[in-house]
């Protein structure tokens, strides 16, 4: 008969402390915890444009086509395509192997209904929308684009990664309407979405697919192999950044997407902490103004503030005097991407001269209109840019009144297209994501189709041409020239103005390793250390 | 009583029924567009007018109220705007956490704040008593979310003892459901423990002052028994008017607490929706933080009868 001692009964129950431990230590080191810039409210990466939307749809669904390090399309659920009469026909072929999250096999035609869904809702399916002749399956892995006009660039729409993504789902989840969302989350890509265990506005949990098919290439930011190295990837959503900062110190959580530059020095001095600029895309800040109404719908009082504006100052009230943390002199495109330029860039880089502005603005012809400025603060990067830009307007000599409210009631005070007696607005500030305006396609606000316009309804002809014209250039020196054009456009009829580029960083714990760069938080590649 | 009881559920119909008017309204009036939240900053009007519509957000007043109410006395609270999941399923996956927050708050706070407030009362005038009136005081004036940065730092970041942050469901085990409690708990517990700490103190004053205290004492009664059997009992209806009323000051202070401590309540889902214009999500919870209010003033009522038998319905 075993005989029951002190000492057994006390070492029984320390094993029983430590083991729960020891498990949970073990399911951590398979398990990726990660803080999202937001919480996933919805789950369907073609209904919704939001950031956060984007990188859940990045994990569970893959793209024909993903954008390389370089930032030029390869293909990636393609084998590849030809492209014939005249560059209107694409036919394209899919890789052997590729497999739904539900073990069927990717087919021609669940292609072919993913992208009729994707060309009804994002601004470059919305082109192809335009130009489609026709689109069939040829058979179960080879599907042909037949448009009215050639289109170079449509390898790039189809595998950028600016929302929305054209995410492959299988034909009968892509045959949804796609003013709807989804119900079905069954996915093409790496990682499954665990729809049980969501819980909107705390976790959002995946596994990993084994029956996904990586290119057996190196990792190439959106293209190559996707290894994936972690059973699961678990988001939690944080609302407060201070909690998150903790949670980070205090190894709740591997990864913040997007921690306050406020807190970044925190960080930093932590030892197990890693501060990293992954997307070094970043974000675009821009100064947008409403040209129905005066005094915003005349150029010259557009013009009125250029000499004046310092993107120094704007970036530094927006993430703070580090200048790793941005970037100027910033032109119409995203600093870094190709297209960036130089062309007319002396408008906004030159000496800043405040006198010259308040001229300018007498020259022009004001009158003393009052300039409704709409300030988002629950965001406080754009609060920060609203403010400065208040000030900056009224130190030229107009007359400013900063509206201060929710970004719900902000986004939706845009579209009103009223004089400010009637709830208008004048000007606004916001960031747009560098991938987003990196490319004249994707670039809504150096658009100028009027009413159909983004918030603002500019109407300029020429920058439209150009638009068009890019579309359709043949080559990146051709895409560079028009760019350039666009640009001084820009500063000539002034639909916008670019006020710097922030570049947000990341912290990690030093227990991971590999984190993919160049964009959005990426969850192939990354291992533990 | 039993009527009573009847009467008094039968009366939160009326008074939910003005909530849902008052809330729909609210909403209705407010500005802000889920429709053009959802469409995003590339989004054209068209696209933000086919969102609406099929929202059905383009629906006169009269007509969505109706669909509304209908829906509701059908038990349907209709589904969120943004998830597409049901408002009953959200509510549901975070009516734990909060409820847990406030059970344990109350528990800690009660179990702290009442002898605090019978000490002081009973050593009026000494450094006991201006020890809790000190504490009463701070209590009041730091607002919760400093309080609970303060003990993160403290017990999470430096002595390492609890979590940072978020919240294991009870079916998990006790203690990994607990410690992810304390701290919230005494954060959100420290405006109500200054609360009820005051009101006891100032009860017990005015009780301690009777004759029948006097008459106690003189029968030779211990201390201890004087003031929790004797004193404290005549003091509870105030405490626990206070205690109830208090209720709505822990679902207040639930909100900003489970935001700092990262716990997936009720609190955080309303904040959300709001931010987002979740209309079924919004109206669903206050209807829920509304009938909650209801019932603990009708449990509050029926307690009265165990401290005063005076008191009948």
């Amino acid at each position: 008969m075993m005989q029951t001692t002190r000492r057994g009964v006390l070492g029984a129950a320390g094993a029983a402390l430590v083991a729960p431990r020891l498990a949970s230590a073990q399911a951590q080191a398979r398990t990726l915890r990660f803080v999202p810039q937001a919480n996933l409210s919805n789950i369907d990466p073609v209904w919704s444009t939001a950031v956060v939307v984007r990188n859940h749809g990045l994990m569970i669904y893959d793209t024909l086509y993903g954008l390389g390090a370089d930032f030029q399309p390869k293909p990636q659920m393609a084998a590849g395509h030809e492209i014939s009469d005249e560059g209107r026909r694409w036919t394209i072929t899919l890789r052997p192997g590729l497999r739904f999250h539900d073990g069927a096999p990717v087919l021609a035609r669940d292609c072919v209904a993913s992208i009729a869904r994707w060309a009804k809702r994002d601004v470059l399916g919305q082109r192809l929308d335009g130009l489609l002749d026709g689109m069939r399956a040829i058979d179960d892995t080879h599907f042909e684009i037949r448009m009215k006009r050639a289109w170079p660039g449509l390898a790039f729409a189809l595998g950028k990664p600016s929302a929305n993504i054209c995410a492959i789902m299988p034909e009968r989840v892509a045959q949804t309407d796609p003013f709807q969302q989804i119900q079905d989350f069954t996915g093409s890509g790496p990682f499954r979405f665990l729809r049980d265990e969501f819980r909107a506005g705390d976790r959002v949990h995946y596994a990993k697919f084994d029956g996904y098919e990586s290119r057996n290439e190196p990792t190439d930011f959106l293209a190559g192999g996707k290894p994936v190295h972690f059973d699961r990837v678990e988001w939690r959503v944080m609302p407060d950044p201070s909690t998150a900062a903790a949670a980070l110190q205090n190894n709740e959580v591997d990864w913040w997407e997007t921690p306050l530059p406020d807190l970044l020095p925190l960080l930093r001095r932590n030892r197990d902490i890693v501060v990293d600029l992954v997307n070094d895309a970043g974000n675009l800040g821009v100064l947008r103004f409403n040209f129905l109404h005066p005094p915003f719908d005349n150029p010259a009082v557009r013009r009125a503030i250029l000499p004046a504006l310092d993107q120094r100052a704007f970036m530094d009230a927006a993430v703070g005097t580090d200048p790793e943390m941005s970037r100027v002199p910033a032109g119409a495109f995203t600093p870094g991407m190709p297209l960036a330029n130089e062309a007319g860039l002396e408008v906004l880089s030159g000496p800043r001269n405040l006198a010259a502005a308040q001229r300018a603005l007498r020259e022009s012809g004001y009158a003393g209109q009052r300039v409704a400025m709409l300030s988002g603060t629950d965001i406080p990067v754009l609060q920060n840019l609203s403010v400065v830009a208040a000030d900056l307007l009224a130190r030229i000599g107009f007359n400013v009144d900063l509206q201060a409210m929710d970004w719900g009631t902000h986004i939706q005070r845009r579209t009103n297209r009223g004089p400010v007696e009637q709830g208008g607005w004048s000007a606004f500030c916001t960031t747009w994501e560098g991938f987003d305006v990196s490319v004249p396609g994707s670039h809504q606000p150096i658009r100028g189709h009027g009413a159909a316009a983004w918030a603002g309804w500019p109407t300029i002809p020429r920058l439209e041409e150009l638009r068009e014209a890019w579309f359709e250039a043949p080559d990146l020196a051709a895409e560079k020239r028009i760019a350039e054009e666009m640009q001084r456009v820009v500063w000539q009829e002034v639909p916008f103005i670019p006020l710097g580029q922030v570049l947000p960083r990341m912290a990690y714990r030093r227990s991971i390793t590999g984190v993919v760069k160049g964009g959005p938080a990426l969850f192939w590649g990354v291992r533990q250390a | 009583m039993f009527a009573y009881i009847v009467r008094r559920v039968l009366a939160t119909i009326p008074v939910m029924a003005i909530v849902a008017l008052f809330v729909f309204s609210l909403l209705y009036i407010a500005p802000g567009d889920p429709a053009a939240v959802i469409a995003g900053d590339q989004a054209t009007p068209d696209d933000v007018e086919r969102i609406r519509a099929s929202l059905g957000l383009d629906r006169p007043y009269l007509v969505r109220f109706g669909a509304w109410v209908w829906d509701i006395a059908n038990g349907d609270l209709g589904v969120s705007i943004f998830t597409n999941l049901p408002v009953s399923t959200m509510i549901q996956q975070r009516i734990e956490p909060t409820l847990s927050l406030m059970i344990v708050t109350l528990i800690l706070a009660v179990s702290i704040a009442v002898p605090m407030g019978v000490m002081a009362a009973w050593r009026q005038g000494t450094w006991i008593d201006r020890a809790v009136m000190g504490f009463a005081v701070l209590g009041f004036s730091v607002p919760v979310f400093v309080v609970g940065y303060v003990l993160a730092y403290i017990f999470a970041l430096e002595l390492d003892w609890l979590p940072v942050q978020g919240y294991t469901p009870l079916s998990r085990g006790f203690w990994p459901w607990f410690e992810n409690l304390i701290l919230p708990s005494v954060a959100l517990g420290s405006v109500y423990i200054a609360l009820i700490a005051r009101i006891t103190r100032a009860t017990m004053l005015e009780v301690l002052q009777q004759d029948y205290i006097r008459t106690a004492r003189a029968k030779g009664l211990n201390q201890s028994g004087i003031l929790f059997l004797h004193a404290l009992k005549n003091a509870a209806v105030p405490i626990i008017t206070v205690i109830g009323l208090g209720i709505a000051l822990l679902i207040g202070g639930a909100v900003v607490t489970e935001s700092v401590f990262a716990i997936p309540g009720l609190g955080r889902l309303t904040v959300d929706a709001i931010l987002r214009r979740d209309y079924p999500v919004i109206q669903g919870v206050v209807l829920l933080f509304s009938f909650i209010y209801v019932l603990v003033n009708l449990a509050i009522d029926l307690a009265y009868t165990l401290f005063d038998p005076r008191i009948r319905y």
